[in-house]
């Protein structure tokens, strides 16, 4: 009997993978749109940080790790990529990043934890909006 | 008991709503029937399924035989059932319903020789405080003359996993009739490709 486990496996997490999803990397500064429950309401709750790791690649497990510092303190979240409660991401900034985890950054407070822009991939981002919008 | 043989394919997750559940996917059957055993034949009554054909060249001669009575080819497996009897010539994935609670019955992982740590999830001995080169032993193994001896079934260092093991109570969270697929939630025993025995759970739902 033949069968290709990876391929068994795909097929079950296909229906989760969203197409939506822009292009990131670690080093850029991406606000999180994610849903939160409360009662039987929902709404919008904004996450805004860089995104210092991402894990497992292309897969339907894959995940990203966002730190902001909020008054004075580190936090982190890791969200699931293709978690249906994250409603969108936006990208704030493209930052430059040499290595694919950042994690140095939770030991740098201040001027030493900022990362330099990446001015040639903003302004990639900057000339694809514009091409958008002249369509 | 109603079961299926199947061979573990993995593990990923699946979101339920907002929930993400860790899943292992199961392909099972559909297993033919091989022989069918009845109280006045056998002196109990089970069925006998197959999982995996083999081919006619690699099949022993009594094995053959065994299959050409059934009318199917040689299997790879053969596991017998008690007090189960299915319908028809063959078991599939239809004989569970999405929700139910199942056992998965297979063989763990071999770990080869281990120590007391592992096996048997002893707390060793410290770090420090003196402790010289024992930090991962079991210390005393019994007490003095009386009994003078250490008691049988002591738990000590020795061969690890490849044993039968039965997991008890997994949701069978999703089947998938055309791909004869079972997503049980949680983990089961054995490696990726290995085979499993999916039975009705023996557990009470409470």
């Amino acid at each position: 009997m033949k069968y290709n486990k990876g391929a068994i496996l795909r097929s079950i997490e296909q229906p989760f993978l969203k197409d939506d999803i822009p292009e990131f990397d670690t080093g850029d500064t991406v606000r999180v749109n994610y849903k939160v429950v409360e009662g039987n309401r929902t709404r919008i709750q904004a996450f805004e940080g860089v995104v210092i790791a991402r894990q497992n690649g292309k897969s339907a497990r894959s995940s990203f790790t966002v730190r902001k510092i909020s008054f004075g303190e580190g936090v982190e979240r890791v969200f699931p990529l293709h978690s249906p409660l994250i409603e969108s991401i936006n990208i704030v900034r493209r930052g430059r990043s040499r290595r694919a985890k950042l994690y140095h950054l939770r030991d740098l407070r201040g001027k030493a934890a900022r990362l330099k822009t990446d001015l040639s991939r903003q302004e990639a981002d900057r000339a694809k909006a514009r091409a958008e919008r002249g369509k | 008991m109603k079961g299926i043989l199947g061979t573990k394919i993995g593990m990923t997750q699946v979101w339920r709503g907002d929930r993400l559940i860790p899943v292992t996917v199961v392909l099972a059957g559909p297993c033919p029937v091989v022989q069918r055993k009845t109280n006045d034949s056998d002196g109990y009554s089970a069925v006998q399924l197959g999982w995996v054909d083999k081919r006619d060249k690699v099949a022993s001669k009594p094995q053959l035989g065994h299959a050409k009575k059934a009318g199917v080819s040689a299997q790879r497996h053969l596991v017998e059932f008690r007090d189960y009897s299915p319908e028809d010539d063959a078991v599939t994935v239809d004989i569970f319903e999405a929700g139910q609670n199942v056992d998965v019955t297979g063989t763990s992982k071999g770990r080869g020789t281990t120590g007391v740590m592992k096996r048997w999830n002893f707390s060793g001995m410290g770090a420090s405080h003196g402790v010289k080169k024992k930090h991962r032993h079991p210390g005393s193994i019994g007490q003095r003359k009386s009994p003078g001896r250490v008691y049988k079934g002591k738990k000590m260092a020795g061969h690890y996993g490849g044993e039968r093991v039965t997991t008890v109570g997994l949701e069978l969270l999703e089947i998938r009739t055309d791909d004869n697929l079972l997503l049980i939630k949680g983990s089961i025993p054995g490696p990726n490709g290995g085979l499993v025995i999916v039975k009705d759970s023996k557990r009470k739902v409470s």
